[in-house]
């Protein structure tokens, strides 16, 4: 009897073992094919980009495209500044000071992600009801400082990393 | 499959037959008994299988001239509309073929729900119907990216963004799904290969589908159950056939009518301009077949919320079977489920409208509504009323209403004895 025991022991474990092995196979299988659709390296290569930033009017803004996503690069007024700072923070679904979302000195120069954090559409500047920019997809409502205020978008819109090169120029990645 | 024993005629017949049973299997397809009371609601099937090879015959033509390029693709496709013979029926029939695809599967899916067709032992069969309409939208929506004009890339986006709502992981699968870090050359090139893919993993569960269909056999207007053959039997061939090629015959004449007459209505004319990632459409709208889970997502003032009481809205479907708690299967002798049936139609159309309609004042507060009822007809009130309904009398066979001038009480059994 005991020696059966032994026996049908010794099989699990080489069931199990089996199985085991068969696993991390097909995992190592599996991944490559996932993995493959992840940016490839000739996306990843687009990662940064300069601008030159030099033409901008005060209360202007151009749109750049980085990663195939527009960028906002906006210079703003004394006015607007003093806007965006003078909201509380309790206003804020995503409270966020605009100190917090420029470059220390730089305080006119607000570089965002165009994409409405909703669903990714682009929103329009100059629109909506917080003098900032407004999103015609599902209506979203950003501040001066790019904070969504009102509407379904659940953050503020994303500053990515970027660097000032010289005073004309940002790198932006 | 079937009772009888089918032996060829011919000597090579029966040599083949012997060997792979093709010829039993035609036999059986021709011989199978349908209740002979099906009306016209039941001839979607075929329509469906005619709109599934039709996509499949015009799409495979459309791929030898299309290429699927971010810088090409909006090209090509001018390149079919103008310089391929052809090139615009063909396309038209693809692009008019996927909304008359839908129209049919509606109707198809109403009937089952009408009939009660989705209940026990038929579960399978609905469950398999409901994964098909669930590749169907992701082939059309694919498709739909693939002309890479404004609607498509903005869709493209809207749509895979309803991903990044799931929390932690949402943004890496967005990501991974793009193949890039918006939608660009990579995601139109995985949509190509994927909306050729999808029609023929259709195409195997429609054979699944057809499979379990054939074990029971066909639910009827009347929804009871029926013996196999019998009077109330009528075979495949050439009585459901020829019912089934007159009604495609008219479901090709409207086909036709908007491949001919007005083939780009239920299109969007700002898919006419190339997609541009700097500039979204002041007003984006998904294809009409997804309008209703449309304004259900936008419905909910919350992101995560609104992705997934849109999913929500389609995965309800699956336990359908096991919501709906009444005995008797065909809303005919339900006099009182048959008018919320209606009140749903009714809520589907005008979740539809609400979805094409800018998402402000009173769409939004219609959609709100609308979407607060559609879960409540299946959370509420099909388990309820199966219940509490007092049901009509129920026919003791399909050839009893039909010779007596209807369903006499006396002839007729209750529904409480044995269903």
């Amino acid at each position: 009897m005991s020696k059966e025991e032994k026996k049908v022991n010794r099989r699990d474990f080489l069931f199990t073992a089996s199985y085991t092995i068969g696993a991390v196979g097909v995992g190592a299988v599996i991944w490559p094919m996932i993995d493959q659709m992840n940016p490839d390296k000739a996306q990843q290569a687009l990662a940064t980009t300069e601008v030159d930033i030099s033409s901008i009017e005060p209360g202007k803004s151009i749109t750049v495209l980085w990663r195939g996503k527009p960028i906002f690069i906006k210079k703003r007024t004394a006015e607007e500044i003093a806007e965006a700072r003078a909201v509380k923070l309790d206003d804020l679904p995503d409270p966020q000071k605009d100190e917090d979302r420029v470059k220390d000195g730089k305080d006119e120069w607000l570089v965002m992600l165009g994409v409405c954090t909703h669903l990714g559409c682009v929103p329009l500047k100059d629109k909506g009801d917080y003098n900032g920019w407004f999103c015609p997809c599902h209506g979203s409502h950003y501040d001066v400082s790019g904070r969504i205020r009102k509407g379904p978008a659940p953050t503020n819109m994303e500053i990515p990393k970027f660097e000032f090169v010289d005073s004309n120029t940002i790198k932006i990645g | 499959m079937s009772e009888h024993e089918y032996v060829p005629k011919s000597k090579a017949g029966k040599w083949f037959n012997d060997r792979l049973p093709l010829l039993t299997l035609g036999a059986h397809l021709t011989d199978y008994p349908t209740p002979k009371n099906l009306n016209y609601w039941w001839t979607f099937g075929g329509i469906l299988t005619f709109c599934l090879i039709t996509q499949i015959v015009t799409g495979i033509v459309l791929a030898m001239h299309y290429v699927a390029h971010a810088d090409l693709a909006f090209a090509s496709v001018e390149h079919i509309m103008r310089d391929v013979n052809y090139g615009w029926l063909i396309r038209y029939i693809h692009s008019n073929g996927a909304s008359m695809f839908f129209l049919a599967v509606y109707i198809h899916i109403f009937r089952s729900l009408f009939y009660g067709s989705y209940k026990s032992p038929r579960e399978v069969i609905w469950i398999i119907g409901l994964m098909i309409y669930l590749l169907m939208m992701a082939a059309a929506f694919m498709g739909y990216v693939l002309p890479w004009g404004q609607m498509s890339f903005w869709g493209a986006t809207v749509i895979t963004n309803l991903f990044s709502a799931i929390p932690l992981v949402g943004e890496s699968i967005t990501t991974w799904l793009w193949g890039a870090y918006s939608v660009d050359n990579p995601t139109l090139n995985r949509f190509f290969s994927l909306h050729y893919l999808i029609p023929f993993l259709i195409l195997g569960l429609v054979v699944l589908h057809i499979w379990a269909l054939h074990v029971p056999g066909n639910n009827n207007p009347v929804g009871i159950d029926i013996k196999k053959p019998s009077k109330d039997t009528v075979p495949f061939h050439p009585y459901i056939t020829i019912k089934d090629a007159f009604a495609l015959l008219v479901f090709m004449i409207i086909f036709a009518g908007f491949v001919f007459f007005t083939p780009n209505v239920l299109g969007h004319s700002d898919n006419y301009i190339p997609a541009n990632p700097l500039v979204t459409p002041a007003h984006i709208v998904p294809e009409w077949y997804l309008l209703p889970f449309y304004a259900i997502l936008r419905s909910v003032p919350d992101k995560l919320g609104g992705v997934i009481l849109m999913f929500g809205a389609i995965f309800i479907l699956f336990v359908l079977p096991w919501l709906d708690t009444s005995k008797v299967r065909s809303a005919v002798f339900r006099p009182i489920y048959r008018q919320f049936y209606w009140i749903f139609v009714l809520d589907v159309l005008m979740l539809g409208y609400v979805g094409a309609m800018p998402a402000e004042g009173i769409y939004l507060v219609l959609a709100r509504v609308g979407t607060i009822y559609y879960f409540a007809h299946f959370i509420i009130v099909m388990p309820v009323v199966g219940l509490i309904e007092k049901t009509d009398p129920i026919p003791m066979s399909i050839s009893e209403p039909v010779l007596t001038g209807g369903a006499e009480p006396s002839l007729a059994r209750k529904v409480n004895d044995k269903v």
